[in-house]
């Protein structure tokens, strides 16, 4: 936030800390003595550079504080040429259970968003870079996934005859898109084309958060904001007017695992699934930063004692110089 | 103490090739242990999370049907 600062601002910061500085040398310093000294104790303490330096410290730390709170100098107004409205809402920190430094995913929750994908999102969004062997050891066995992969026809080839052909799929497809190019996806969506999900999470600020604030975040368009026929109003999108309607309602699929299927248990586990999917080394990335952490704190404790103990003897000793007297010499 | 220290120099740091062994040997063991140990606090810290607290549900519903 200090880099919002404009450069005058430090540049007169600076000047004023130089010529005060000086003027309090002159004050303090005495170079002649010319009498008894006439400041007191606490005159002294008040004109030293101790204080100054502090109160500058101060000064320039509540603004530097004041800035990193607010986003904006104090005192001084701001024009923006773009509202929060049309930035969008930022959407509030959520207590996901993978938030913490060594908390993993709950894969029940990939699980069933990975369900909840399938049944609703995939309708309009691929999902790329994802292939059906992601799933295995994460969400489901290898043999649900071998079936739900064998439900879907790839285009494969060319055979001997230089024809392609269909097959079911295998481990090794990626998931399969549900339109076959761009241009069929936005003439299927009044112009607007769905994102691809695989890398969601990372692509929008706010990542898992925003994603579940969208998805549950459809209201009434406020009074004054006119939204196109076909748009809906979501205001945690930027500019308000989504293309996606609402599509998560309360009991919307059915969980194998009985969880009930309310609007934001869905949300959350659909997000869950995409955050996985955004960073399928998430776990294995945790785990080993517990170890990085462990094995790297000790070894700076240990490089630490090394340093002090090579540098005991030389820190301790004395150095004596002893001049030759004049008797000595020659 | 010191017969202790005689018997570590006399064990390890007297050949260089018993002192590089054991190096390695060591090595491969704390590794060994402290994997092991992560990997313990882990499960204990993620327990019902992870893929393998819920892999029996599904694994037995396939060998049901």
């Amino acid at each position: 936030m200090l880099s919002r600062l404009p450069k005058a601002a430090l540049s007169i910061h600076h000047v004023a800390a130089g010529a005060s500085r000086q003027a309090v040398r002159s004050g303090s310093v005495r170079f002649v003595s010319t009498g008894a000294p006439t400041s007191n104790a606490f005159q002294r303490a008040l004109n030293s550079r101790a204080a100054l330096g502090s109160a500058v410290l101060m000064t320039v730390g509540s603004v530097a504080w004041y800035t990193h709170l607010y986003g904006s100098l104090p005192f001084i107004g701001e024009v923006h040429a773009s509202s929060p409205a049309e930035e969008g809402l930022h959407p509030p920190a959520y207590p996901w259970s993978s938030s913490g430094w060594l908390d993993s995913f709950d894969h029940s929750s990939i699980r069933r968003g990975y369900q909840v994908y399938r049944e609703v999102c995939a309708a309009c969004h691929s999902l790329d870079r994802i292939a059906w062997r992601n799933l295995v050891g994460v969400s489901h066995t290898v043999d649900e996934t071998r079936t739900m992969a064998e439900e879907v026809e790839y285009t494969d080839g060319p055979d001997d005859q230089g024809e392609m052909f269909q097959r079911p799929g295998k481990l090794s497809d990626y998931m399969p898109a549900p339109y076959p190019n761009e241009e069929a996806a936005r003439a299927s969506n009044a112009g607007a084309l769905p994102p691809d999900l695989s890398l969601i999470v990372k692509a929008r600020h706010g990542g898992a958060d925003y994603i579940f604030a969208l998805l549950t975040g459809y209201v009434d368009p406020p009074a004054g904001v006119e939204i196109r026929e076909g748009m809906n109003y979501n205001p945690y999108f930027p500019g308000g007017a989504i293309s996606m309607p609402r599509v998560i309602f309360d009991g919307l699929v059915e969980y194998d695992d009985g969880t009930p299927a309310t609007t934001s248990q869905m949300a959350k586990d659909v997000a869950t699934f995409l955050h996985w999917a955004a960073e399928p080394e998430h776990d294995e990335r945790k785990k080993n930063g517990i170890k990085a952490i462990i094995l790297f704190s000790a070894l700076t404790a240990i490089s630490l004692y090394v340093k002090r103990f090579k540098w005991a003897s030389l820190k301790a000793r004395k150095i004596i110089y002893n001049p030759p007297t004049g008797k000595n010499m020659h | 103490m010191a017969s202790f220290s005689t018997t570590l120099y006399n064990t390890v740091f007297k050949r260089n090739s018993v002192y590089v062994s054991t190096i390695f040997a060591g090595a491969f063991a704390f590794n060994m242990a402290f994997d092991v140990g992560i990997e313990r606090f882990w499960s204990h810290w993620n327990q019902g999370k992870l893929w393998k607290d819920i892999r029996h549900k599904y694994v037995e519903a396939e060998d049901a049907e």
